[in-house]
């Protein structure tokens, strides 16, 4: 599948955003963390800038962004409509927690409920996201159950890498908030690699031959193409670029987004306040740089059954 | 709404003949003609006299190359829309541009809803949507909905424009819902069948497989290659030529 920079921006963006403000509204619900008016500014600030530029981004890649507003419509069926939806309803508590946070001194019931709330509300967006991708038999790599929760996963540990760089700036970060970071980092690694042996090892049983239904008559190689230059379909579907260094890439992406993390994160207690936000500034970045090559590949390796018309073997 | 009906009055569709179809491209350039000043139009082209030309078609003809040998063929195979029953390039449809009608379950795209996001295309294992770069948004196979049911039109008119132009009778169009219909009779007596019938979506429009091939093997029912030359009859003419043959090999 063609990737399509606006939507990796939107993914990856949106995605640390949601698992930035999950990790505040749990803390902040159980008073986790400083509970100080500038605290939750910067930190509900920082998440819902993540948040709002993907969502923008994302309406980079239509051919009619002006309309954009009309994907609120469908999500009795559409899961890209869920998310439209789901993203705007998660604004809701988070941006009255935010009031609350920054604007009272109210720090009870309702503070918490709002910090739960919101960190669900986050989870089920993100899932919803994970969901557009997942729901499409079209293209294996996708149609797998991890394809989800991997999503969710990644923007949890994504989340919790930027919710150290504000824990470090204002507080000496705890072991066990980074040990719990450094967990979410490692079960989301558990669980992008099992979703790329399932790419790698799938059956592809998808087959031109399949696909025309001329397989009883032997074997189906494509003689003459419809058109002479690569049309919407191949160019938006037929993307490969990237296969033949998916292991280097992904090696790139193991080593970025999920090893420096780990070990800047479990670097933050024993550091000073000074080198400990530098420390987790470097693990913001590394972490940015591998998803963007984690979500890139996300797309480039996936191959979408059309392409057996246009002369792949199998899909 | 991109829910979908739960069952359509009529499955208008078409019947396409692997057996008759030469792939002379005659139900591409006409649906592209109809359809860019029809229901969706434009049908924009990019670079269309540069060294990258491509644009939105609503009808594809691969030409392939099938089994080994002696006995391998070519088959042309248009390739459009199936009207799907439950397609799922409707259900992703975030803004309800995507719709089944539920009188005769024609799939159509509104084009003054269509945001462009592609999704329908991603969801169509027949690559069946192609987005219009210069519209932005995506385009279909209408059926031709302007045609079929156009009272301007003569009555032999009033079926898609692919349907029209075909020169040998391989497109057939008509309710397949319809056991009595001529399309469902065509596809009983032949063995229509539908394409990636695993996937789920129920395509509407059905393919005839090609018939078996009169080859060596299957027009000489002794199972003899070939038909045998006739025998020498010894006469005084047949002796002369058969010297001169001779001579004239040395």
């Amino acid at each position: 599948m063609h990737p399509a920079y606006s939507v990796i921006f939107f993914t990856t963006s949106s995605g640390a955003g949601y698992g930035l403000l999950a990790w505040l509204g749990v803390t902040a619900a159980f008073g986790l963390i400083p509970l100080h008016w500038a605290f939750g500014f910067v930190g509900l600030g920082v998440a819902l800038t993540l948040v709002t530029a993907g969502l923008l981004s994302s309406t980079f890649h239509l051919g009619r962004p002006e309309r954009a507003w009309r994907a609120f419509s469908q999500w009795r069926s559409s899961w890209l409509s869920r998310e439209g939806v789901m993203a705007v309803l998660t604004y809701i508590p988070a941006g009255l927690l935010g009031l609350l946070w920054v604007f009272t001194e109210e720090r009870g019931l309702v503070f918490a409920v709002l910090g739960l709330v919101s960190a669900v509300l986050s989870v089920i967006t993100v899932y919803t996201t994970g969901m557009i991708y997942g729901s499409l038999p079209t293209i294996r790599a996708w149609y797998q159950p991890l394809t989800a929760p991997v999503y969710i996963l990644l923007a949890l540990a994504s989340g919790g890498v930027l919710f150290h760089l504000l824990l470090a700036a204002f507080t000496q970060p705890t072991w066990g908030s980074v040990l719990t970071g450094i967990a979410a980092i490692a079960v989301a690694l558990i669980a992008k690699r099992s979703y790329w042996s399932e790419v790698d090892t799938a059956a592809k049983t998808y087959t031109t031959e399949a696909a025309t239904g001329l397989g009883k008559l032997g074997k189906v190689r494509p003689l003459d193409p419809p058109h002479s230059t690569p049309n919407f379909v191949m160019r938006e579907m037929g993307y490969s670029v990237a296969r033949k260094h998916a292991e280097k890439l992904r090696g790139m992406a193991i080593y970025l987004a999920f090893l420096m993390p780990v070990v800047c994160l479990a670097l933050l207690p024993l550091l000073s306040p000074m080198g400990a936000v530098m420390v987790a500034f470097i693990a913001v970045a590394c972490t940015a740089a591998g998803l963007f090559v984690e979500r890139w590949l996300f797309f480039a390796e996936a191959e979408h059954v059309v392409m057996v018309f246009y002369g792949r073997e199998r899909a | 709404m991109t829910t979908l009906p739960a069952t359509t009055g009529k499955k208008l569709g078409l019947v396409i003949d692997l057996d008759t179809c030469v792939g002379c491209q005659a139900c591409a350039t006409s649906c592209k003609e109809w359809n860019t000043a029809g229901y969706s139009a434009p049908l924009s082209d990019q670079d269309p006299y540069g060294a990258d030309p491509h644009g939105a078609w609503l009808n594809r003809i691969h030409s392939y190359d099938v089994g080994e040998g002696e006995t391998s063929r070519t088959v042309h195979f248009p390739r459009s829309c199936l009207h799907c029953e439950t397609p799922a390039c409707v259900t992703v449809c975030p803004t309800g541009a995507s719709y089944k009608r539920a009188e005769d379950g024609i799939v159509l795209v509104n084009p003054d809803m269509c945001i462009g996001c592609k999704l329908c295309s991603w969801a169509c294992p027949y690559g069946a949507r192609e987005y219009d770069y210069a519209d932005g948004v995506m385009k279909k196979c209408t059926l031709c909905v302007d045609r079929i049911y156009n009272e301007h039109l003569p009555p032999e008119d009033r079926i898609p424009a692919c349907v029209r132009a075909c020169p040998t009778g391989a497109r057939h169009f008509g309710d397949i819902g319809d056991p009595e219909s001529d399309v469902s009779k065509l596809v009983a007596e032949r063995g229509g069948y539908d394409l990636l019938p695993e996937m789920g979506y129920k395509p509407v429009n059905k393919y005839l497989p090609p018939r078996p091939r009169r080859d060596a093997t299957t027009a000489n029912p002794n199972g003899k290659a070939g038909v045998a030359p006739p025998k020498a009859d010894g006469s005084l003419t047949e002796r002369l030529f058969s010297w001169a043959d001779q001579m004239l090999s040395r």
